[in-house]
């Protein structure tokens, strides 16, 4: 976040090729957006910033037409237009790639790219001509792809990478990414951010969403900043510093400044007591083509980070230890005794939790409550004959509303309504409601905003002090380094080492081990 | 959420229909199955495809048909369509390609015959139907049609009714209840019961719906015509079962059935005449299942190339309560 | 891209709060289409509301749609939890068949058709013999992870052919007095089914709602990965519900045999599994599984039969009633859809002046920076 504004093309001027005016949008139980304005200028690379909850999300879903706004205009070169449905919004030149990437992962890549629009030969689709097309694009791309492949063969970052190829087809105006670099590794984000400065210069204007600050002012010319529903401010990047956008970004809270501001990782912490039995130790455990046998011990009041690259075996190393995954070879012990994880319920009685990567998917019950969501672990475990009252299920869940600060603070909120921080907190409240002896927290600051993402850092500091051992999965090293007493390294489904974060280790060492398997 | 609905519901009718098919491949239950014209020791063979099995009725039917084919020496093999046409007609196919001498059966529905039965033209085999008639133009397709005379027995209905009433010219209000929608029984009885007493303008149908022959539906719909009709004077029934569910409905609406309410059925079940003795029913008009014996007889002279008539009906009659005593030790179904 | 489900109404213009609130509620949609039915009734049939007392009972035909509702009332309730937990359970239809088949049987053949004890052992027989179907179909669906449409259709089409193999093909009479009560009779002067249909609603009501069965089936329904790894066990209540609405539907032929006295394995419940989706549908649950509401589903089942006695009242000809229902049938889906009713509110807005929306926020941003 201390880049230096690098030299930008002038801002540009004259008409903008996209605008919303006085845009208003209500949830039930919320207010996502009031009155917000947003000006887009062809050949632009515009930001979009504010906290969780901001109201981010819904302005992008306004803007391309898959909410209608209740109230407010939004206008394409001048035109007032009101979209219906998703296609006309693209068919204005408007194009969205999602932060979740919304591809069919059994359809080939080709087919993921066109999909709609296939090249026709009598009446038919024209397969070779399909797959020419979307080779040459990949190759536009400088991606090494082969297009014949199901999408499901290739991880999550490539995922993410065809969906803004199939964006970048459609002939638009305007491109909209919705968090695009959450999961893509340097490299890719670099390759990203080459194609995106290429379309700006040929007028494109792009609306992007990010919760790292650093791309943003690599690659921005102006920012859009939102704050609970509300429009904070347009600036122009090269008047502000990283600072004074984080200070727009969450008001007057201060504190979160100061702590963002200390950019020491504080991982010389007290080391835990780390002799005598682990909680728990894994010897040789592992799972045929998904994760090569691994030794790991983990502490009572210990924080182990895993790092490595997207696919490289974190998740699938940890779901072992959670029973999500049957491991099919090697032991493993909780308590110094043999423990077989046949589902996770098993791992659960075992005092294990384990927050998903995937929120939405493997994690929410998305049309249950807040407070459904935070007892449901609870429940699960008592069984069904042994129901928490209602009483009870308030209590805990407005206690840990408040704990965990969510918001909106409604327990009655449908879950699938509230924005990704607030809901990653929701699934930390329901384990923690568990008690955990360990917790597996897989990406959980990914695509949360800053505010979010030092309170769950401070969290985790916090359970590990009173106790709790804790497996933290993070793409970002500084996050991992800042928070962990021990690091793991994965290299292609391989623990390659486990390295204790004294003085000596630093992000290019890990990063060394990533790109090599060796760790001096 | 309702299109998904019905896709889910075409699937499952979808699917439901390719299970029976497969469980209907007509099983031969005669004792020689022989591939020859006719079997290898000169009996004669008949391929009769049933409806089903949907009711105490259709069963007699089926009863008789095995008992009289067995007293005549002639090999039957039977063939229950699960009351589906794609069934019956992959049925009259496979007794083609075995080639039996005759074949018989009673349509599931009226119309869609044509082709299988040029079929069964083209082989030689000659054809008749029993108890349904088809709606085909074409007259040489089958050799003759045994069976009840659906609009006899509607006519049967309304001479008791108009004999009933004689001599009176209040005004008589009639509710009916319809037979399955669409089928034959349904449309002749309606339609030979209403020529009759359009005749006098006192009979006046008030109410007229469908009881799918059911005695659930029979009695539901009853009660619906109660509630909506303060003054019923007779019920008419396309069959006994919705005329057995009414009368428990007119009981329940504190009215004495045959009395405050006089009922005419058709069909002749056992406990229609049951009802019968009991004086809760006022007649029923006779739909006989037993044409077993005259099937046989046909079936030989087909079989020799002796000509038939077109129409053959089954024997039957119209009994009321006086002689419901008398004809109940005998009632077969 | 599911939107919210009250797309729109945020902005209503010139609608109350409390009106808001009140076609937010999820019961209001079926509520409002039953009611407008029955109002139709009484428009056509002008004494269509009067109950009177006779014979000592309760008499008029809101009593029978009540009555004859009841079973379709028992049908949906289980399918609604089988819904829930994103099944369908397709075999209940055959089940009310084989349940009634199994009881009028037993009954006709007992040495003491009248006696208690035989009507104990008919109801056990009947009810046991379900849940064993139930069973079946759950463990289909939870251990062997067959499709429920697929699993369940084995049952529907088979089971059909069990009910006729029990019934000879015939239609069984039983005269017992004990055994019409249950599904024709009547208890302080309400016809007993309706009363019995009750209870098993509100049982089924207060087990699902007071303890976390509820909350479980909703969280299976709604995310299986997910609930998986919160540790729910899935194959126990899978099995749970499926056993649940196969007992449901044997009671449901217990009632519609004994009403008229009778077993007809061939008819008896024929499509009933249809309309008993279509109930939970117009009650609110969807297909996908999730959230369920049994009161819903009990409006859901009072509008189908509503709509059969309307039919009857009415004289609509036989040949035009399956027009007729579609119809209706359709009307009630749209008016239930969020996204039709957004479109209709929006076409009636954009033929009014547009409002002038958000203009006063204008002033209202800090710090606007014009390129």
């Amino acid at each position: 976040m201390t880049a230096p504004p690098t030299p930008r093309t002038p801002t540009p001027a004259g008409r903008p090729v996209l605008e919303a005016r006085g845009i208003r949008k209500a949830f039930p139980g919320v207010l996502a957006l009031d009155g917000v304005d947003l000006r887009l200028f062809p050949g632009e690379v515009h930001a979009l910033m504010g906290e969780n909850g901001a109201g981010k999300s819904t302005l992008i879903k306004v803007l391309t037409g898959v909410h209608p706004p209740d109230a407010g205009t939004v206008s394409v070169d001048g035109g007032p237009r009101r979209f219906a449905q998703p296609l006309e919004a693209q068919h204005a030149g408007i194009s969205t790639v999602y932060q979740e990437v919304n591809l069919c992962p059994n359809l080939s890549v080709a087919e993921n790219i066109l999909v709609g629009r296939e090249p026709r030969r009598f009446g038919l689709v024209h397969w070779k001509a399909l797959h020419r097309r979307a080779a040459r694009l990949i190759t536009e791309l400088e991606l090494d792809l082969d297009v014949r492949m199901p999408l499901s063969a290739h991880s999550l970052a490539v995922q993410q990478l065809v969906a803004i190829v199939r964006a970048v087809d459609v002939q638009a105006k305007v491109l909209v990414l919705d968090e695009p670099t959450s999961s893509l590794d340097r490299d890719e984000v670099a390759q990203l951010f080459a194609l995106v400065r290429r379309l700006r210069d040929r007028g494109v204007a792009i609306l992007f969403v990010t919760h790292f600050l650093d791309q943003v002012f690599d690659l921005c010319d102006r920012v859009t900043v939102l704050r609970n529903g509300r429009l904070e401010g347009e600036y122009r990047i090269d008047e502000l510093t990283p600072v004074t956008l984080v200070h727009h970004m969450v008001g007057s809270e201060l504190s979160t400044l100061d702590e963002l501001a200390e950019t020491s990782r504080p991982g010389t912490a007290a080391a835990p007591e780390t002799a005598g039995t682990p909680f728990l130790s894994a010897r040789g455990l592992t799972r045929a083509g998904s994760i090569e046998p691994y030794d790991l011990d983990i502490h009572r009041g210990e924080v182990i980070g895993l790092a490595g690259l997207l696919g490289s075996g974190r998740t699938e190393a940890a779901r072992l230890l959670f029973g999500a995954d049957h491991a099919d070879g090697g032991e493993l012990r909780i308590h110094g005794e043999r423990a077989v994880l046949r589902s996770p319920r098993t791992a659960i009685a075992h005092k294990i939790a384990f927050c998903s990567e995937n929120r939405k998917a493997e994690g929410l019950i998305g049309e249950l409550t807040v407070r459904e969501n935070i007892v449901l672990a609870l429940q699960a475990a008592r069984g069904w004959t042994r129901p928490l009252s209602r009483a009870r299920q308030d209590e805990i869940a407005a206690r840990w509303t408040e704990v965990l600060d969510i918001r909106p603070a409604d327990p009655e909120a449908q879950v699938r309504n509230l924005s990704g921080g607030n809901q990653q907190k929701v699934l930390l409240a329901r384990w923690l409601l568990t008690d955990p002896e360990l917790l597996i927290l897989d990406e959980p600051t990914r695509g949360i905003d800053i505010g979010a993402k030092t309170e769950i850092q401070r969290l985790v500091g916090r359970l590990a002090a009173e106790g709790t051992a804790v497996l933290f999965i993070s793409a970002e090293l500084e996050e991992v380094l800042r928070l962990s007493h021990r690091v793991g390294v994965l290299r292609d489904h391989r623990l390659v080492a486990t390295l204790p974060n004294d003085t000596t280790l630093t992000p290019d060492r890990i990063l060394g081990a990533i790109a090599t398997g060796a760790t001096s | 959420m309702a299109h998904r609905a019905l896709r889910v519901i075409a699937a499952a009718a979808l699917a439901a229909g390719a299970l029976t098919a497969c469980t209907t491949e007509p099983a031969p239950t005669g004792t020689a199955g022989g591939t020859g014209k006719g079997s290898s020791d000169g009996t004669l063979v008949l391929g009769f495809a049933q409806v089903g099995a949907e009711s105490g009725w259709r069963t007699a039917n089926t009863k008789s048909v095995r008992e009289a084919a067995e007293k005549a020496g002639i090999t039957l093999k039977f063939s229950d369509a699960q009351q589906k046409q794609e069934n019956q007609i992959k049925a009259i196919r496979t007794f083609i390609q075995q080639k039996v001498d005759v074949i018989a059966f009673s349509p599931v529905v009226e119309s869609g015959w044509d082709t299988v039965l040029k079929e069964a033209k083209n082989a030689g085999i000659p054809v008749i139907l029993t108890d349904r008639a088809v709606d085909s133009q074409d007259t040489s397709l089958y050799q003759t049609f045994l069976g009840s005379d659906f609009v006899k027995e509607g006519q049967e209905a309304g001479k008791w009714l108009v004999k009933e009433y004689e001599g009176t010219s209040d005004p008589v209000n009639v509710v009916e209840l319809q037979g399955t929608t669409g089928s034959a029984p349904a449309n002749d009885r309606k339609a030979g019961f209403a020529e009759v007493v359009k005749g006098d303008p006192k009979f006046k149908v008030v109410a007229s719906q469908t009881g799918d022959f059911t005695r659930a539906k029979g009695k539901e719909v009853m009660q619906a015509f109660l509630k909506s009709h303060e003054d019923i004077d007779v019920l008419y029934a396309h069959n006994d079962d919705m005329a057995l569910g009414a009368i428990q409905a007119i009981e329940e609406a504190g009215k004495k059935p045959g009395t405050d309410i006089k009922v005419i059925s058709v069909d002749g079940i056992k406990d229609a005449f049951v009802a019968m003795q009991e004086k809760k029913i006022n007649v029923v008009v006779e739909c006989n299942p037993l044409l077993g014996d005259q099937l046989m007889e046909l079936a030989k002279k087909v079989a020799a190339g002796e000509s038939v008539p077109r129409r053959v009906e089954v024997k039957e009659g119209v009994f009321t309560q006086d002689q419901a005593a008398a004809a109940l030790p005998g009632r077969q179904y | 891209m599911t939107p919210p489900d009250d797309t729109g109404a945020g902005a209503r213009p010139g609608r109350a709060p409390g009106a808001r609130r009140l076609t937010g509620h999820r019961l209001f949609w079926p509520a409002a289409v039953l009611a407008t039915l029955l109002l139709g009734n009484v428009a056509l049939t002008h004494d269509f509301f009067a109950v009177r007392v006779q014979n000592g009972h309760l008499y008029g035909s809101l009593i029978d749609i009540l009555q004859f509702g009841a079973p379709l009332i028992l049908v949906s309730l289980g399918m609604t939890l089988v819904i829930a937990t994103r099944g369908i359970d397709l075999s209940v239809g055959s089940t009310v068949a084989i349940a009634g088949a199994l009881a009028c049987e037993h009954i006709a053949t007992a040495e003491d058709p009248g006696s208690l004890s035989t009507l104990t052992t008919a109801i056990a027989l009947a009810v046991g013999v379900a849940a064993a179907i139930g069973l079946l179909n759950g463990l289909l669906v939870a251990r062997l992870g067959v499709q429920p449409i697929v699993a369940t259709l084995v049952l529907m089409v088979a089971g059909r052919g069990v009910a006729q193999l029990i019934t000879d093909g015939q239609i069984i009479s039983v005269s017992s007095a004990a055994y019409k009560m249950i599904g024709g009779g009547y208890w302080l002067t309400l016809p007993f089914a309706v009363l019995l249909a009750a209870a098993l609603v509100a049982v089924t009501s207060l087990v699902t709602r007071r303890t976390a069965l509820g909350m479980l089936i909703e969280s299976v329904g709604g995310n299986p990965v997910a609930s998986r790894l919160v540790g729910i066990r899935a194959a126990g209540l899978l099995v749970t519900v499926y056993v649940l609405s196969a007992v449901c539907a044997a009671v449901a032929g217990l009632m519609i045999s004994s009403n008229v006295s009778s077993a007809d394995g061939n008819n008896a419940g024929l499509w009933i599994e249809l309309d008993a989706i279509l109930a939970v549908v117009i009650g609110g649950t969807a297909l996908t599984g999730g959230r369920f509401s049994l009161g819903g589903t009990v409006l859901g089942a009072l509008v189908i039969q509503t709509l059969s006695t309307t039919i009857y009242t009415l004289g609509v000809p036989p040949e035009t009633t399956l027009v007729f229902k579609a119809l209706v049938v359709i009307v009630v889906c749209l008016v239930q859809s969020p996204v039709f009713r957004a479109r209709l509110s929006r076409r009636r807005r954009t033929a009014a002046p547009e409002p002038a929306a958000g203009a006063g926020d204008l002033t209202a941003r800090r710090q606007e920076v014009h390129p």
